[in-house]
């Protein structure tokens, strides 16, 4: 009934583009300027954006997340012990910051989900997740309905990095079943944590077991947009890459060390630097360089055109067969109201006029049988 | 009683006893030595790298899946060589640890499989034509306990794992993979770890400091616990040198160099060092543990309740008979069951055919009854239809002589 549209960018791009061009007359229109106008005006208005970040505890997260957005969001956070975590539940976390770059506003919304996986027992440890991500296309569907539209706060989530620890073979029950859980309510990209405990080879097995068996699970992760047949053939290049490097291998890192005579962030070991920034160690640059640099209002489309348009029709189909079936309850008289109470009284008709046949009858003969015995 | 006072007295010549250590290494090394290690860690944290690092080998092992849907320990024995001493190992691998969604019972397993083993030894134990001297001792003798290198904390399955195994076997908990730990991130691990297993009590494995050989080095080394290691099978060369490591583009990790990885304390301690007292650790510590709770559990007691000591036999023989008089008491039970239902079956019977013969009378009765009716009805009729039939007569006969009646008064 609900038809999940998979990716919308791909039907945009089939259509043709009758392009004219005025050869005779080089008369300057000016609507070449519209772009620059969409920049100027996006500027003032500023961006939003809303990443949740999940994963066991111990993966990285944060640290991922600080080097991700050069800041630190997590100064005085409190970890808890082994056993607080025996029985622990998932929490909700957010928290909002204000970024600005060359003038260009970001009010970023980072979604924490502690205690996801930590607990002995994680039986449906991501359903607070789930719900936390309903409530969002709840709110806004509301407001969007609503009368007053003019300052629609847009919490919904547009991203989800998914941390997978690097110390098994692969996938293991509980990514399986939390990525299922999600894929058709958000974004979700699956990052291998801690990459630097995993040598090139050893990475590589892991990403092609882990898309394969992302594949034999049918979890549906978020796809990179296709590119367009007139970019160039570097783009393109560096597209089909990106691509086929997921899921990406990352590490993060809090700290600046001295590395080749710069001052980079890195990790310090006794037997070398782990340079973030540096692509022959991990894929941080091109996870960053996608998330943020090319791909960030993609993902907030896919989220409002696919995610939340599926949520909304999946709300409206629901509200209408609840509908009808509190209609069904009210009346006795089900689906056809004008041909049944004809059918009915004529039956009754009928019926009592059978009995008055029979009645008759009966009457005769005794008047019979009377007249015979008087005789 | 005999003077049990002891006297020194001192040797006028080398008598030759001080052999006796020698005897008795040479008699153990013809034995042959056996070891049984128990690995506990989520599916590929590095187990089975470890152990063929350790031991120089490669044991055969596949790839474990992590959709099982339990935890089984999968054991499995190898008879190694060195010098001239031989050992018997035995790896026990949990497969499956860690993966399921709902760990709550992930280490019932593990416990059974320990307890197991000290079961069978128990048995051995109690036969009475028993060879002990060459019984394959299963029992485990170390648990390698594998935490995986978040940099926080232990995880809350491993706080829960380890409580339940503490009693029961030598623990040594392992950071494995450590070479994604930097070394201020390793050092405020440890201390969380270490605090985090006193303030929950749990007791792991100290490598023994009463022995003045070796209580030096076995001092320090209690100060590095737990272990952080790195296993590798793959040979780099390192210089002008091979030598196990792990490469990355940043740079070659080195399992044999103590500034990279504590594995060569690891395998000075295990295995170099106190192998020999794990045994007799699990022998004398948590081997008697086990049976004193078992024995305890079957009603054993030492001493009886004047405070006089128990034999083993003694119990065994009041226990035999408490038994043998349980026995005839059950058997007596049944037999009083089976009479009373016996007589309860009968008396239903009677009261059964009692009721049958009543019934029976009551429709003899009602038949007779029946009989007498229809007999008297058939009299009556009888003689009615006489009544009649002599009416008819007299009927017939006045008609007949009714005109000639007539007749008669109209002659008169």
């Amino acid at each position: 009934m609900c038809k999940t549209i998979n990716s919308i960018s791909s039907t945009k791009k089939k259509k043709s583009k009758k392009i004219f061009t005025n050869v005779k007359e080089k008369q300057y229109v000016g609507f070449a300027t519209l772009p620059n106008q969409v920049h100027r005006k996006s500027v003032k208005k500023g961006f939003d954006f809303t990443l949740m970040v999940a994963g066991e505890s111990g993966m990285g997260k944060s640290t991922l997340v600080n080097s991700l957005f050069l800041t630190d969001l997590y100064k005085d956070r409190k970890l808890l012990n082994a056993e607080e975590r025996i029985n622990q539940t998932v929490e909700i976390i957010k928290h909002t910051v204000d970024i600005e770059e060359k003038g260009v506003k970001l009010k970023l919304t980072i979604v924490d989900t502690p205690g996801f996986g930590d607990a002995v027992n994680n039986n449906e440890c991501w359903k607070p997740i789930t719900d936390y991500i309903d409530q969002q296309f709840e709110q806004y569907f509301r407001d969007e309905s609503g009368l007053n539209r003019k300052n629609i706060q847009d919490n919904r989530v547009h991203c989800c990095l998914y941390f997978i620890p690097p110390f098994g073979h692969g996938l293991r029950p509980v990514d399986v079943e939390f990525m299922k859980a999600l894929h058709e309510k958000v974004n979700i990209i699956p990052l291998i944590a801690k990459a630097d405990c995993l040598t090139p080879n050893e990475i590589k097995k892991l990403k092609d077991r882990i898309r394969e068996e992302i594949d034999k699970f049918g979890i549906k992760v978020y796809q990179f947009p296709e590119c367009d047949s007139d970019e160039d053939e570097e783009f393109k290049q560096l597209d089909k890459e990106l691509k086929e490097c997921t899921p990406f291998a990352v590490i993060g890192s809090n700290t600046v060390v001295e590395a080749r005579g710069q001052r980079v962030r890195g990790r310090l070991y006794p037997w070398g630097i782990v340079e973030v920034e540096n692509q022959s160690h991990c894929d941080f640059v091109k996870l960053r360089n996608m998330l943020i640099r090319s791909h960030m209002h993609d993902l907030k489309d896919v989220t409002c055109d696919v995610h939340y348009e599926n949520y909304r029709a999946q709300c409206i189909q629901e509200m209408t067969s609840k509908l009808a079936q509190d209609n069904r309850m009210e009346s006795p008289i089900p689906i056809l109201p004008l041909s049944t109470p004809d059918v009915d009284t004529e039956k009754l008709i009928k019926m009592k006029d059978e009995e008055l046949k029979r009645m008759q009858e009966m009457l005769n003969k005794m008047q019979q049988q009377m007249h015979d015995k008087e005789q | 009683n005999l003077n049990e006072e002891k006297r020194n007295l001192s040797l006028g010549g080398h008598v030759g006893f001080d052999s006796l250590p020698d005897q008795l290494v040479s008699k153990s090394v013809t034995q042959g030595f056996c070891f049984n290690i128990l690995c506990v860690g989520e599916t590929g944290i590095g187990k089975s790298t470890l152990m063929n690092t350790l031991f120089n080998t490669m044991f055969e092992n596949e790839e474990a899946s992590h959709y099982q849907n339990g935890v089984y320990l999968r054991p499995r024995t190898y008879d190694l060589q060195e010098s001239n001493v031989h050992l018997k190992l035995t790896i026990v691998d949990t497969v499956g640890f860690g993966d399921q969604i709902n760990k709550e019972d992930s280490y019932k397993p593990i416990v059974d499989y320990i307890d197991t083993q000290f079961e069978n030894y128990l048995q051995e134990e109690l036969k009475i034509k028993r060879s002990l001297f060459n019984y394959h001792d299963t029992r485990i003798h170390i648990c390698l306990y594998f935490i995986a290198p978040t940099g926080h904390s232990l995880k809350s399955l491993d706080l829960v794992t380890m409580k339940k195994l503490d009693s029961k076997v030598n623990i040594i908990p392992i950071i494995a993979k450590a070479d994604t730990i930097s070394k201020s991130e390793l050092h405020k691990f440890k201390i969380k770890i270490m605090s985090e297993l006193v303030s929950n009590g749990v007791q792991i494995y100290q490598f023994p400091t009463d022995d003045e050989a070796v209580s030096e080095i076995n001092a320090s080394m209690n100060a590095h616990l737990p272990f952080a290691v790195v296993g590798s099978v793959e040979e780099v060369k390192v210089g002008n040198k091979t030598v196990r490591a792990r490469q990355y583009p940043w740079g070659v990790v080195q399992v044999e160099n103590e500034s990279h990885c504590d594995f060569v304390k690891l395998r000075e301690m295990l295995i170099r060092v106190n192998m020999e007292d794990l045994r007799e650790q699990t022998h004398a510590r948590h081997y008697e543990l086990y049976r004193r709770c078992k024995l305890e559990e079957m009603g054993f007691k030492d001493t009886d309740p004047d405070s006089q000591p128990f034999s083993l036999q003694e119990t065994y023989e009041a226990k035999r008979k408490e038994f043998l008089g349980d026995l005839q008491r059950k058997e007596e039970e049944m037999r009083q069951m089976f009479v009373n239902k016996v007589k309860e079956t009968e008396a239903e019977l009677k009261e059964k055919e009692r009721e049958l013969h009543d019934k029976f009378e009551q429709l003899k009765r009602m038949h007779q009854e029946e009989k007498r009716k229809v007999e008297e009805k058939r009299r009556d009729l009888e003689e009615e239809m006489n009544t009649f039939n002599r009416k008819k007569v007299a009927a017939e006969t006045l008609s007949l002589s009714q005109p000639l009646k007539k007749d008669k008064d109209k002659k008169k």
